[in-house]
């Protein structure tokens, strides 16, 4: 009949006013600048660095002034000028860093590309999201001053992503290690064989590192592969 | 009313007439006339503007409730002091006038809509002793007061040579037309079983009560509840309230005939809006729900005023409770439900309460036979026209999304 959707309409908008008093999963509003919500663990809007110390953060960024997220940001708002000297990494290993690195959060559009493109893990998405400015220039460009974090920061905003990185981090540190130590005996066996075995030239022994010709030649069989399926379902038909 | 009965009511009851009577005693005859007049008028304005007022403040924090948010609650307590925040805001803003506007035309619209609504005002019974203007047709008054307001609409759409705004304000004039019938229809049976256009003399007729309990006001006879109802939602209409609110609907119109409206004559608008929304309610009050008269004889003591204040808000209420769940309709649905199924209900509606007058002397046996009938007259052509107007209109199958 005319009208009963009218008044099951009444009743269910009577229903939301009352429970908006006593039932909280319907009255789910917090009063923000007093209250605040706790923002997801994947919340993200701005990047900032990584830096491991806390006391010297300039001195232990993990950015290694690759420039890959500048070239990957699609709204180009990263600017990365690379130092002329070096500087020892986390590892002790001497690596360049960037002199300058900017990012122009006016443009930024909180997409994470530099986070996914990073292979250092030195550049992570922020929680902060209070940034409003009296002025659209200065302020909203941020040098690398404002956007060095300490890793401790990281750990606080999201702990499970940042122990997977400590955790991958330690694990190619140790890699590293080991393979330094291994590359140590190696050549310490090498120089005692080489010191033995003075008179006959040794054979040329294949690469630690796999070479790029080598690296091709593994790689071929697997890209010929479906060609070679292929054909084989033709010979069969 | 004599001085008997005055003296026989409680001094609740008579307070507002001997406060003015103690501020304007001491005057000569003419000018205690003007005087009372003077502040009939000041009270009226201040009562109603401050109902204004917080009536918005209320309709926010209800419209929040029932979306389940809270609603404006930074200014004052609770937000308390939100409408004034407003009004700040509103006498602030920079009032635009068109260049290729007429600027008379410009500026009396909005005045002309507020003073036609405040108008309407003056002859509503708000208490045993509370008629600002008693007139013997102020039922005729009232309504010659409130279609005025349509004149302003159509000022107001013309004065700013705006296309969109002439567009809207023709479609708000059709609406107001269109809907004025099934309105005035609607008063018709109450006015012929009165037996007069006097809005107290109306109120005077629903006095009484059967056993103590059921009030003999006009809602509770089955031509009253019908006639209520397509009062209610021609007053809807007529004021321009969800879901009859095309003529300043946003999402199709900018804002109707308010396009070229800024600052206070916009808030004006609005004003014009809510004193036509009360004004509405409360001869809804008077003609239907017994007007100042208690629902039980027992609550008499409560005075008369306070009674029309309840009954008013709770028709207040009811227009932001139903501007909260109805969607807004499309013109020609609208125009189809004014013509095709409201004013044949009204019309029928004089039928109904032509029977209820003849059958006034039935014997106490035929009574029930009386009501049934009278139910039937109005509850079968409901049903038809309900059913007829809905035909075609399956309900509709949502393939894609879920029900």
């Amino acid at each position: 009949m005319l009208g009963t959707g009218i008044l099951k309409g009444l009743a269910v908008t009577a229903r939301n006013l009352t429970g908006s008093f006593h039932d909280p999963a319907r009255f789910t509003t917090t009063q923000y600048p007093e209250e605040r919500t706790v923002l997801p663990d994947n919340y993200r809007n701005f990047p900032f660095l990584v830096s491991d110390d806390e006391k010297d953060p300039m001195g232990t960024l993990r950015c290694v002034a690759c420039q890959i997220c500048e070239k990957e940001c699609p709204p180009q708002c990263i600017y990365i000028e690379k130092s002329k000297d070096k500087k020892p990494d986390a590892n002790g290993k001497m690596q360049i860093y960037p002199a300058i690195f900017d990012i122009d959060i006016s443009v930024c559009m909180s997409c994470q590309i530099c986070v996914e493109v990073c292979p250092f893990e030195a550049i992570k998405m922020d929680h902060e999201f209070e940034i409003a400015t009296s002025n659209r220039f200065n302020p909203l460009l941020l040098n690398r001053e404002q956007l060095a974090k300490p890793n401790t920061y990281f750990h606080r905003i999201r702990p499970t992503e940042a122990a997977e990185v400590d955790a991958r981090l330690d694990a190619e540190r140790k890699a590293a290690e080991e393979k330094a130590a291994a590359a140590a005996a190696a050549a310490a066996a090498k120089a005692s064989q080489a010191a033995a075995a003075a008179k006959a030239p040794p054979p040329a022994a294949p690469a630690k590192v796999p070479s790029p010709a080598t690296l091709e030649a593994q790689a071929k069989p697997a890209a010929e592969r479906p060609d070679s399926s292929a054909g084989g379902i033709k010979t069969q038909a | 009313m004599s001085a008997g009965v005055f003296e026989m009511d409680s001094w609740l009851e008579r307070l507002p007439i001997t406060a003015r009577d103690l501020l304007t005693g001491y005057l000569p005859d003419p000018w205690r006339w003007i005087a009372q007049s003077v502040i009939a008028i000041v009270v009226i304005l201040g009562v109603f503007g401050t109902l204004f007022a917080f009536l918005t403040l209320a309709e926010r924090k209800i419209l929040g409730r029932i979306q389940n948010r809270p609603g404006p609650n930074r200014v004052g307590w609770a937000g308390i002091l939100q409408p004034f925040a407003d009004a700040i805001k509103m006498l602030t803003k920079e009032d635009i006038v068109p260049r290729t506007a007429d600027p008379v035309l410009h500026y009396l619209a909005p005045v002309a809509l507020v003073s036609f609504s405040l108008l309407s005002l003056a002859v509503i019974p708000y208490g045993r002793h509370l008629v600002p203007l008693d007139l013997d047709s102020g039922v005729l008054y009232f309504f010659a007061a409130s279609a005025s307001s349509e004149l302003s609409v159509f000022m107001a759409g013309w004065a700013g040579r705006n296309k969109y705004a002439l567009l809207a304000a023709m479609r708000a004039l059709a609406q107001l037309i269109s809907y004025e019938l099934p309105l005035l229809l609607s008063v018709v049976p109450v006015v012929m079983i009165a037996g007069t256009l006097s809005p107290s003399g109306i109120v005077a007729a629903q006095s009484g009560w059967r056993i103590g309990i059921i009030p003999h006001w006009n809602i509770v006879t089955p031509w009253g509840f019908a006639g209520f109802a397509i009062f209610m939602v021609a007053a809807l209409a007529e004021a321009n309230r969800s879901p009859f609110d095309l003529p300043e609907a946003e999402s199709e119109l900018i804002a109707g005939h308010l396009t070229e409206y800024s600052g206070f004559k916009y808030a004006l608008f609005f004003m014009a809006e809510y004193f036509a929304m009360i004004a509405l309610s409360g001869m809804a009050v008077t003609l239907f729900l017994g007007g100042w008269q208690a629902p039980f004889e027992v609550l008499q003591f409560i005075p008369s005023y306070a009674w029309f204040a309840i009954k008013l808000l709770a028709l207040l209420l009811g227009f932001i409770w139903i501007r909260a769940t109805l969607p807004r309709l499309r013109i020609d649905q609208l125009m189809r439900l004014a013509w095709k199924f409201m004013v044949p209900l009204a019309l029928i509606n004089l039928v109904t309460v032509a029977f209820w007058h003849l059958s006034a002397g039935w014997a106490t046996g035929a009574q029930p036979l009386r009501w049934a009938l009278a139910l039937a007259l109005v509850a079968v052509p409901f049903v038809l026209i309900g059913r007829r107007l809905t035909s075609g209109l399956a309900p509709r199958i949502y393939r894609y999304a879920a029900p």
